[in-house]
């Protein structure tokens, strides 16, 4: 009995034998699995050898024999399979992003190279600049380092690497993973500068959702972030920061500002770097911007790069939860639909006349922001006054309440504090 | 966690149970029908003036169809297109308040074909949608998506707009309007005998090949949108209608606007679901029923029996994850579910967006794509995504000869020489002049060549988003015959205009 039952197999094998046994030599197939094939199945295992053999996938596609895909041999036929690109050693992985088969040593060619592109392409870097890679010791900012590393070295780009990570006081997840970026820095030998969040604003993560409970501490945790790499940069004097952001995570953030709404972040968020606005603002980039989280993995994975993997303690993280979802759902439908949603952000125009926020500077802190007082500087407050929901939402009105440091009404007082318990 | 709970059962408290016995928002007087959204509860009789007065503003408000304008209504048989169909029907009843002023029409595409109903199916949704148009006394056109074979190329060719209207004309043609005479109106209105056309066997087989030919229910439900637009500008342009009527709802309008982005259609996006879409020149598509979101519409066919008919598409009773396009609806519609506000955001985002093409009149033809008319958005800049692919997959594909060394590539100075390489080859797939193509046409006669186009060749007319759709296809000789001799016909204006580059002082406006 033939074990080929998709028909279109069967139909198929016919013409394709007849096409290609005209002339040409026949090889011999070796695996048990044909003992149980007819003879037409036969010769249609050993067209597709010759296709493997002949690297004829790049090709085929526009063939007329395209129904005979690398996907369609992937599931029915079990052999090895050769590299695209070298032809020569055998492929170990296929690639999310393009679907092509390679071996180890072209992965990583290629992965380096598609980097160093973008890295070209978008003049992210010029000779003699201090670059600060943002290190969370998870395993972008890991592959990221790595690379970065790597890429200097072999393109002599004349950067100054160094690692700055951000300490959030979470017990049980940044501690540990930070140490990770402390064996990271041995390994690449490149200086490291931690900044933490209770030497700059004197509260801890743990001290925060102590207050404000475990709704809403990402939004302060995230907020101080962004700042503390930016006052660590300063420290260490970096012309530049570079983040470990992936293709996944900018794709993501598309769909997140789509479906809030959010036109001013939607049109920023496919920037490859931030435009270098203001003082106490240091540049950033996306070197990985185009790199598929898959592939990121697949590299650390057969590079054995040394990340930490733990989802934070704290982060239920539950609307953005759905992007992500929805993102892996269309990334199964059709692989290449995250560039695409890249590409669809790089290429929205925005209606003249909307209205955008414009940048400003913070009147207490001296940091960009595009009202009186910049989010940290609100949060912070709402912290120190036992106000957590201060933050939270909108309450542009009471800025200039805050600033003159006048005391809040009663009413108002109620509506921030956290719910008693 | 305890402190969610805590909220949620403040929450509780507050809120009230809706109550039957609720009064309209409105009036305040009649007991409430139906609750359109949490807290707005409205009686019949207010219900029914919310729902007329919001298609009339949206008319109103954007003055794009003139009095005495030929319209073309696009109707599916769906409850949003048959909605849309009882709104102008409502609007032109002698007792309306403020009377619409265009002369209707509607057409009606049967896919059935396409996707592979049988003829009597067929027949009967025809026969039954033949009533309900009968009924309102507008002519008709039933067409067979059969008949998109037989198109001709200039569909897919920008005409010309009719001249730029400035503001004031409005004003102008209205009072002209309410001076002449208005029986205009009525004789327009005499009942035009459309009789159904008959179809070939052999043409629905050749359709249902052209859509077979797409190997993912994604390209196919792109494809299957692509010819069915071509085929209702063509109808409105051969009837003499000048603007399209279709019924894209508020939840459809989300839902293709996170589609459209999910394909790569962000550059198209504001005309995708804009109100006005000027991307074929004369006509002009308009999405009256934008405001609508989709439980409205079902209240109202519901409650003032506005017949509609259900036609089984290429996607129904398929999985979440049959297709891009379904499961970015099941998307929008789960999280809807959970937040009410989620269709309405993502369609404010769709106002945001600029609705004008960048360059919608200067753009010449050749910066169209062939398939969605709309302005290409593949030129090759550095650092875009387009780019980023082209580069991976290069790069994953057979070297050159000249890097070898994939071993040890940290002391092979092979990349360098790649990197050099890489960007001239881009350039070259993707710009206007292929090196494969110009060596083929001057060998064998661009007239004589092969029927199967080439897909590099065919790519380069494309929009980024049709490209991954024609990559989805198995072959491309099934497209219909009017896309393939533009798309030669393209090509040779592109190679003569290579041929004179030198002689030619601007980027000449000729070539349109």
């Amino acid at each position: 009995m033939c074990t080929f039952q998709p028909p279109t197999a069967r139909l198929c094998c016919r013409r394709v034998s007849h096409a290609l046994f005209s002339g040409e030599e026949e090889l011999t197939v070796h695996d048990e699995t044909t003992c149980y094939l007819t003879q037409s199945c036969k010769t249609y295992l050993v067209y597709v050898r010759k296709v493997i053999f002949y690297q004829y996938f790049s090709s085929c596609i526009s063939s007329p024999h395209s129904q005979f895909r690398p996907r369609f041999i992937g599931n029915f036929v079990k052999m090895p399979v050769l590299c695209s690109s070298c032809t020569e050693k055998r492929a170990v992985l296929k690639r999310p992003k393009t679907g092509h088969s390679l071996c180890k040593g072209c992965f990583f060619w290629a992965f380096e190279e598609e980097v160093h592109q973008t890295i070209v392409a978008a003049k992210l870097f010029k000779p003699g600049e201090i670059v600060g890679i943002a290190a969370s010791g998870g395993k972008d900012s890991t592959v990221l380092a790595h690379v970065m590393k790597l890429l200097n070295e072999r393109y002599n780009y004349g950067l100054e690497l160094m690692l700055l990570s951000v300490d959030e006081g979470i017990t049980g997840y940044r501690d540990d993973s930070l140490e990770t970026v402390k064996r990271n820095q041995q390994q690449y030998e490149l200086p490291l500068k931690i900044v933490s969040y209770e030497e700059l604003y004197g509260w801890t993560m743990d001290a925060i959702v102590k207050q404000v409970g475990l709704k809403n501490n990402c939004t302060f945790c995230g907020v101080f972030r962004r700042q503390a790499l930016d006052r660590g940069a300063i420290m260490l004097k970096v012309d530049k920061i570079c983040t470990g952001h992936n293709a996944d995570d900018v794709a993501e953030t598309v769909l997140m500002n789509v479906l809030r709404g959010d036109i001013a972040r939607l049109r920023r968020c496919t920037a490859i770097s931030t435009a270098s606005e203001g003082e106490g603002v240091v540049p950033r980039c996306k070197p990985l911007k185009y790199a598929y989280e898959k592939e990121i993995v697949l590299y650390a994975y057969f590079k054995k790069l040394d990340y930490f993997s733990t989802e934070c303690i704290y982060s239920p993280n539950a609307y953005r939860g759905y992007a992500r979802t929805f993102l892996k759902d269309l990334e199964s439908v059709r692989p290449s639909s995250i560039i695409d949603i890249i590409h669809s952000g790089e290429n929205l125009s925005v209606r003249e006349g909307v209205k955008m926020p414009v940048q400003g500077t913070c009147n207490r802190c001296g940091y960009i922001s595009s009202q009186a007082l910049c989010k940290s500087c609100v949060l912070l407050e709402g912290l120190n006054r036992g106000l957590p929901k201060l933050g939270i939402g909108k309450h542009h009105r009471l800025h200039d309440k805050i600033l003159s440091q006048q005391p809040l009404t009663e009413k108002e007082e109620r509506k921030l504090k956290s719910v008693d318990f | 966690m305890c402190q969610v709970d805590e909220d949620y059962h403040d929450g509780l408290e507050r809120a009230e149970v809706p109550s039957v016995s609720k009064k309209c928002v409105k009036c305040k007087e009649a007991s409430a029908a139906v609750v359109i959204r949490a807290g707005d509860t409205y009686c019949r009789g207010c219900f029914k003036e919310y729902f007329i007065h919001k298609f009339r503003a949206m008319l109103g408000k954007n003055r794009i169809i003139f009095p005495g304008e030929k319209v073309l209504l696009a109707v599916s048989g769906g409850p949003s297109s048959s909605s849309m169909l009882s709104q102008v029907q409502e609007g032109l009843s002698q007792n309306a308040h403020k009377k619409l002023r265009f002369l209707p029409g509607i057409v009606y595409i049967d896919e059935g074909g396409a996707v592979g109903q049988s003829v009597e199916e067929r027949q009967r949704t025809v026969a039954e949608l033949q009533a309900v148009f009968k009924a309102t006394g507008f002519p008709f056109h039933m067409v067979p998506l059969e008949q998109v074979l037989d198109l001709p190329s200039s569909v897919v060719v920008t005409a010309p707009a009719a001249s730029e209207q400035p503001a004031s004309a409005y004003k102008a043609a209205v009072d002209h309007f309410i001076q002449s005479d208005s029986s205009s109106c009525s004789t327009a209105q005499d009942h035009e005998q459309t009789s159904v056309p008959e179809v070939q066997e052999s043409h629905t087989q050749l359709l249902q090949q052209l859509i077979g030919s797409a190997q993912t229910l994604t390209a196919r439900q792109d494809l299957l949108n692509t010819l069915r637009h071509h085929l209702l500008v063509h109808t409105a342009r051969t009837e003499g209608y000048s603007k399209l009527m279709l019924g894209d709802n508020c939840t459809r309008v989300a839902v293709k606007l996170l589609t459209s982005i999910s394909l790569g259609r962000g550059a198209q996006l504001a005309q995708d679901t804009g109100f006005a879409d000027s991307r074929y020149g004369d006509i002009i598509l308009v999405r009256p029923m934008r405001d609508y979101s989709a439980k409205e519409i079902a209240y109202y066919n519901h409650m003032f029996s506005v017949p509609s008919v259900f036609i089984p598409g290429g996607d129904t009773k398929t999985t979440d994850k049959a297709s891009i396009q379904r499961l970015t609806e099941s998307f929008v519609t789960k999280l809807q579910a959970d937040f009410p506000s989620t269709v309405s955001t993502i369609y404010r985002t769709s106002e945001k967006l600029q609705t004008a093409c960048r360059n919608s009149s200067t753009a010449d033809q050749a910066d169209r794509c062939l398939l969605c008319m709309c302005a290409l958005d593949t030129a090759v800049e550095n650092a875009s995504a387009f780019q980023a692919t082209l580069t991976s997959e290069q790069l994953s594909q057979n070297k050159p000869s000249g890097a070898t060394g994939t071993e040890n590539p940290r002391q092979n100075p092979a990349p360098v020489e790649q990197e050099s390489t890489a960007p001239s080859g881009q350039c070259c797939s993707s710009g206007g002049e292929d090196c494969g193509r110009t060596e083929r046409g001057g060998g064998g006669g661009c007239c004589s060549s092969a029927k199967e186009p080439e897909r590099t060749d065919l790519k380069s007319l494309l929009c980024y988003s049709c490209q991954l759709t024609i990559k989805d296809m198995s072959s491309l000789e099934r497209l219909p015959q009017y896309i393939l001799s533009e798309a030669q016909r393209r090509q040779r204006r592109s190679q003569m205009r290579e041929e004179i580059s030198e002689f030619l002082l601007d980027d000449g406006d000729e070539g349109s």
